[in-house]
């Protein structure tokens, strides 16, 4: 007697959750090539994020301010601890360290533009300053990193502040990365490399380890610059409560926490998404180890990592920081992953562009191979045209404007005069996860874990 | 122009920068002699011109850090990062010097007459340095431009990661670092060992630049991919 195998026709093509198509793909394209991938922006996956937080508008027991009319102050000032000139910003919304080098002169010079005119900072980045960036940008923050490339003391007298960094959010405990493709002659002079080999930056400091070390390093920066300037420390989101700790003890003004959504112009995808917690987690654990040390408005915080919004800014705001960078939203901004690119005030179809690197615009995350079709995280002659510094410059005044006028928009809604004044009170959670990291209430009741309650 | 003497026991170390950013700067001295050191950190740091100053005794940390165009000489040992990131002028300490001196130097001449500790000349990037002792391990790790001249003998993972920057060698090398190789010396090696030597003082001169090996790097690590895209 025949027997007929038994077809079940939804198993039959029903994807496996653990060993789904992109997952067979990783490992059959690891099999043929021996190498991990790399690529730019920051994590993909979902994490608890601010968008698990909701704010707690005034309504009776609470007073709202006019959301138009009254005033809502913006004021920033970092580096009030030990720096003669401390930085004022007329918003606490600035720009994260990019480098020139991962972006094009261009893009520096748009960046420097639009945050001069909104009143805030821009940051160097793995490589240098630029004349385009120092002329363009009247606050810079200069960064001291593993690598110094192009470090030099002219460079420490021009800045306005300097920031040490120790690692990013894309990924703590790694160093910098910049594919041949994206060093050009300029970027090679100015890194002292030789032209078109693949750098791999350093992920420690030449000439110290450790905290105590650090101290006498921060020491050496105040020294050079006679007291005068900010000293910001960066460190890329992991064990946060102490290394804000570290950060504080070994002399910073301003810590810099970036968390694991931060964006890189090339990593492996490995480290972006597997490495480092995420930026909710991060934020309630500087603030706790500020508030530990009594540091808690003398030592100020800057939050990156995934901040996209005015809503974002305020979150991040109410939980503690004094202010927010944005590396990603700033690319955004500009017309990252856009369809289109502008040139003599004419839209230009970027698809084919996008084709090329075997993706589409909303998904493109190649700032590696620097043959970005809208022409920003390129070195690319040709294609870095197609990002006008004067287009790209009042796109971010846009971006940054919208992000300051929803910031104080949430911030009147819950009686502020002051964004500064936001306070962790007026948040809830939406999730148990948000709830337990960024230790508030799930909305609707009075449930912490770990702290309240069961 | 004035020869100061400063004495850090009686006044602070950041009087002793400030003066020699300000007043050395306008050109009011030109030599300030540094008495009782004690082995503080950050001695001469970020100076801009070309004055002189004469440490008598230990320094600490990033003695002459970032130093352009002074002449420093410590007459002691040094900390860690000695003349690091410095980016022209001169920097001697005729003891001995900790770890990561010369680190990141752009520029200028760095003399050891002792032993250098761990990560001399790392991430080298321009500058010279010329060591009378041995160096420690992992000396000129990804070290990019420059010159290191070594008369003693250097410790395990010489050159790791080198770039362009090249390794002069008297003695006895523990292990080289992935990437770099001894190299024949042509008659430029000698010629650059021999001018090293010779402007790095008279106690250098007894060296015999053809005792010298030459360090530089294979280049295999300049493209991390060179597989990619291959099917095995």
């Amino acid at each position: 007697m025949d027997s007929k195998p038994v077809h079940f026709k939804r198993i039959a093509k029903e994807e496996s959750w653990g060993y789904n198509r992109s997952t067979i793909d990783y490992i059959q394209n690891a099999a043929a090539h021996g190498l991990y991938e790399i690529r730019g922006l920051g994590a993909k996956r979902k994490v608890p994020h601010f968008d698990d937080l909701v704010f707690l508008g005034a309504s009776l027991s609470r007073y709202p301010l006019e959301g138009y009319r009254e005033k809502c102050s913006t004021k920033t000032i970092l580096g009030t601890r030990f720096a003669k000139k401390p930085i004022e910003l007329a918003i606490p919304i600035t720009v994260a360290g990019m480098s020139f080098g991962s972006l094009s002169a261009n893009v520096k010079e748009s960046l420097g533009r639009a945050a001069s005119e909104m009143g805030t900072s821009t940051t160097t980045g793995d490589g240098g300053m630029t004349q385009e960036e120092r002329l363009s940008s009247k606050t810079l923050i200069y960064q001291c990193l593993p690598s110094r490339y192009g470090f030099n003391p002219d460079d420490v007298r021009r800045a306005d502040a300097i920031e040490v960094v120790i690692g990013q959010g894309a990924k703590p405990g790694g160093g910098g990365m910049l594919l041949g493709q994206k060093i050009s002659p300029r970027v090679a002079a100015m890194r002292t490399l030789p032209e078109g080999i693949d750098q791999r930056s350093a992920c420690r400091h030449p000439d110290w380890t450790g905290p105590d070390d650090l101290a006498i390093k921060i020491q050496e920066l105040r020294e050079l610059t006679d007291w005068e300037k900010p000293i910001y420390v960066k460190v890329g989101a992991t064990r946060t409560f102490n290394d804000v700790k570290l950060a504080v003890h070994s002399g910073a003004d301003v810590v810099v926490v970036d968390g694991m959504q931060g964006g890189t112009a090339a990593t492996q995808s490995c480290f972006i998404e597997h490495v480092g917690i995420p930026t909710l987690a991060a934020v309630r654990q500087a603030v706790d180890a500020l508030e530990d040390l009594n540091m808690k408005g003398k030592v100020q915080l800057i939050v990156s990592g995934g901040i996209r919004t005015g809503a974002d800014v305020a979150k991040a705001l109410a939980m503690g920081a004094d202010a927010v960078a944005i590396g990603q939203g700033v690319l955004y901004a500009l017309g990252c992953n856009s369809e289109t690119y502008v040139q003599n005030g004419a839209h230009f179809s970027a698809e084919d562009g996008y084709t090329a690197l075997g993706t589409a615009a909303g998904f493109c995350h190649h700032c590696h191979t620097g043959k970005c079709p809208v022409g920003i995280t390129t070195q690319d002659v040709i294609l870095e045209q197609r990002l006008n510094p004067d287009v790209g410059a009042k796109r971010l005044k846009n971006y940054l404007k919208t992000l300051n006028m929803e910031l104080t928009t949430i911030a009147r809604a819950c009686g502020k005069q002051n964004v500064h004044h936001l306070e962790p009170e007026d948040l809830v959670a939406l999730t148990v996860e948000a709830a337990a990291m960024a230790r508030l209430p799930l909305a609707g009741t009075n449930w912490i874990p770990g702290i309240s309650g069961y | 122009m004035e020869h100061l003497t400063f004495d850090l026991a009686q006044r602070p170390l950041r009087e002793l920068n400030q003066l020699l950013h300000t007043d050395a700067e306008a050109g009011k001295i030109g030599k300030v002699t540094v008495s009782n050191p004690d082995g503080a950190h950050n001695i001469a740091v970020g100076l801009n011109c070309p004055v002189e100053v004469e440490v008598i005794g230990h320094a600490g940390y990033y003695v002459g850090g970032m130093n352009k165009s002074a002449s420093i000489t410590v007459t002691g040992s040094a900390g860690t990062g000695a003349a690091e990131n410095m980016m022209s002028g001169k920097v001697h300490i005729k003891g001995f010097a900790s770890n990561g001196a010369g680190a990141s130097a752009h520029g200028g001449l760095l003399v050891i007459d002792g032993d250098a500790g761990l990560r001399c000349g790392i991430s080298l990037k321009g500058g010279d340095i010329v060591v009378g002792g041995s160096v420690g391990s992992f000396s000129a790790f990804m070290a990019q431009a420059g010159r290191m001249v070594i008369c003693g003998d250097a410790g395990d993972a010489l050159g790791d990661s080198l770039y362009e920057a090249v390794l002069y060698v008297k003695g006895n090398i523990t292990s080289l670092g992935a990437d770099a190789q001894i190299e024949p010396m042509s008659e430029t090696d000698y010629a650059a060992v021999a001018a090293l030597l010779q402007q790095s003082g008279p106690a250098f001169a007894a060296h015999d630049p053809h005792d010298f090996k030459r360090v530089a790097s294979a280049r295999t690590l300049y493209h991390w991919n060179a597989d990619a895209d291959q099917e095995y």
